[in-house]
């Protein structure tokens, strides 16, 4: 049952010849929510690629499931950063919802009872009900994640990726969101998401992983006080930035 | 009113004019449905890009007297992969490697077939179409080839949408978004290939791309809009070549004119995306913010 659903070792990747990730290691386990934390360009957006076999690794394995990441490729479930979306594609909240499991149809496309049963819930657990026949070009920030985190939720995945999931949405699905990887992580989903929101990951999050090219620190989030490893991470003006709006003072 | 009954029935004697009816119809419906995922990726760009590729082929299986509809399908596709594997060099962009490969593949069309005999007769068919010169074995190619792109997108549809929406995501759960791309391409030289005999190759593109925008403006549902481009496709088509009859003028040209005009009615009246829709809905809300302001002042 404990087994890893997640389990990264000794992972190196390159991009465009460049080493972006180096010595990796990262382990999720059931029910674990880990926060994803680093500056920009650190590697946290490849990670995920990795992870969902979108890169292949240079050095070391990604094991999902037991699997290799690109046999997992379909079980997995993501939420791409927004603007990875055609949002002016016209299509109803409820079918974009659906094209979360395409992979699964048949050729012509039929939908089992299983697929609607799967897309009905995930709709409702994101709190678009009443939306669902609403075009996605008229949604707003918040609505367009829900759309994202629900169509990732149709595929009823026990791994969840999101990349920066709290990014410029309102406070009503910030709320929603938050409680909702809660329950996940309750019902034994692995979550990983990458985040900026220092603040919002320390209180959601189960585990942080802090990341500049390799792991920095791992842990729980009141074991992560030493300054030093921020700064290790950040650098020392955005270490301090950061450390002040958790209230940690040097 | 028998005016009307005899420019409705009176092209129905000639046998030409039939088949020209049939391939126009045909070539409207196919390239609805088509052109609505070329319009919705964005890719009109391509869809030109093909319709100058098929040229050359086109011009090689006219020299060599053989299948003009398979001559321009094998040179669009093998275009399309050529722009495919250069635009892989990232120093250039996408755009200018299809900017060169389409221009030399019309320059190559345009030598091969000033090598033929009648070069500027045959020229003139192929950059503007001679739908009304149209054989019997061209009508069941467009026929046949029509209906195997219809089954196609019916069988590709779902996946085809998956991988527009999200190429990231659909690559993610393993979708084969690499050989969707090239199904689609694929799909789209087929389309401008059966559809050059009724508006010839400078002008297949409107076909291709202005049916499936004018449908894009009268909706928010693609299943709505994947019925309503082949129905203006095919609708236009059809009045272009009603008109050619009436005023003895280009069909070519008036088909796509036709189209062009459902186009801008659809601009200027479309129920919520049109521009006199939208006018008037900012005016009432400048009119709703006025009142606002009134109130708060009294």
């Amino acid at each position: 049952m404990n087994e890893p659903v997640l389990d990264i070792v000794g992972l190196a990747v390159d991009l465009g010849g460049r080493e972006v990730l180096s010595e990796v290691d990262l382990r999720l386990r059931p029910g674990e929510l880990v926060g994803l934390i680093g500056p920009n360009g650190a590697g946290k957006t490849t990670l995920l690629r990795t992870a969902l076999g979108l890169i292949p690794p240079r050095r070391g394995t990604v094991a999902v499931h037991g699997r290799t990441a690109k046999q997992a490729q379909g079980s997995v479930g993501y939420v791409p950063q927004r603007h990875e979306f055609a949002w002016d594609f016209p299509i109803s909240v409820a079918k974009a919802v659906a094209t979360g499991r395409t992979h699964l149809t048949g050729l012509l496309g039929r939908r089992t009872e299983q697929d609607r049963t799967a897309v009905d819930a995930a709709i409702t657990r994101v709190g678009m009900d009443d939306l669902r026949t609403r075009p996605v070009g008229e949604l707003s920030g918040g609505q367009r994640q829900r759309v994202l985190v629900a169509r990732a939720l149709a595929l009823q995945p026990r791994l969840l990726l999101l990349d920066e999931p709290f990014t410029g949405i309102d406070a009503p699905t910030q709320e929603l969101l938050s409680g909702l990887l809660t329950e996940l992580r309750d019902e034994g989903v692995a979550v990983l998401m990458t985040t900026h929101d220092l603040a919002a990951a320390t209180t959601l999050c189960s585990r942080l992983c802090l990341l500049n090219r390799t792991v920095v620190a791992d842990g729980e989030p009141a074991a992560l006080a030493d300054t030093d490893i921020w700064l290790r991470t950040f650098g020392l003006d955005r270490a301090e930035q950061l450390l002040r709006s958790l209230g940690v003072s040097r | 009113m028998n005016a009307v009954v005899d420019l409705l029935a009176g092209p129905w004697e000639y046998d030409f004019w039939r088949r020209a009816l049939l391939v126009a119809l045909l070539s409207g419906l196919v390239c609805g449905v088509v052109g609505t995922h070329v319009v919705l990726r964005g890719m009109a760009f391509i869809g030109d890009a093909v319709a100058h590729a098929v040229f050359p082929g086109i011009a090689t299986a006219f020299v060599l007297g053989s299948n003009l509809v398979i001559g321009g399908a094998v040179a669009g596709v093998v275009t399309a992969l050529l722009i495919a594997v250069v635009a892989q060099n990232r120093r250039l962009k996408e755009d200018s490697v299809i900017g060169i490969f389409f221009a030399a593949a019309f320059g190559l069309g345009i030598v091969i077939l000033s090598a033929a005999p009648g070069y500027g007769g045959s020229l003139e068919s192929f950059l503007f179409g001679s739908i009304l010169g149209i054989s019997d074995g061209d009508v069941v190619s467009v026929a046949v080839i029509g209906a195997i792109l219809l089954l196609a997108t019916g069988v590709l549809n779902g996946r085809l949408v998956a991988a527009t929406l999200d190429r990231e995501q659909a690559r993610a759960v393993g979708l084969p978004v690499f050989w969707l791309d090239l199904a689609l391409y694929v799909m789209v030289t087929l389309a401008i290939v059966i559809s050059l005999q009724a508006v010839g190759n400078v002008l297949v593109l409107a076909l291709l791309v202005t049916p499936a925008a004018a449908a894009r403006l009268l909706t928010d549902r693609l299943g709505v809009m994947m019925l309503l481009a082949p129905v203006i496709g095919a609708g236009g088509s059809v009045l272009g070549l009603y008109l050619s009859y009436a005023f003895d003028l280009a069909a070519g040209g008036l088909i796509v004119l036709s189209l062009t005009g459902i186009f801008v009615l659809c601009w200027l009246f479309a129920p919520r995306h049109g521009l006199l829709r939208r006018t008037r809905r900012s005016q009432s809300t400048s009119d709703g913010l006025h009142g606002a302001l009134v109130e708060v002042k009294s």
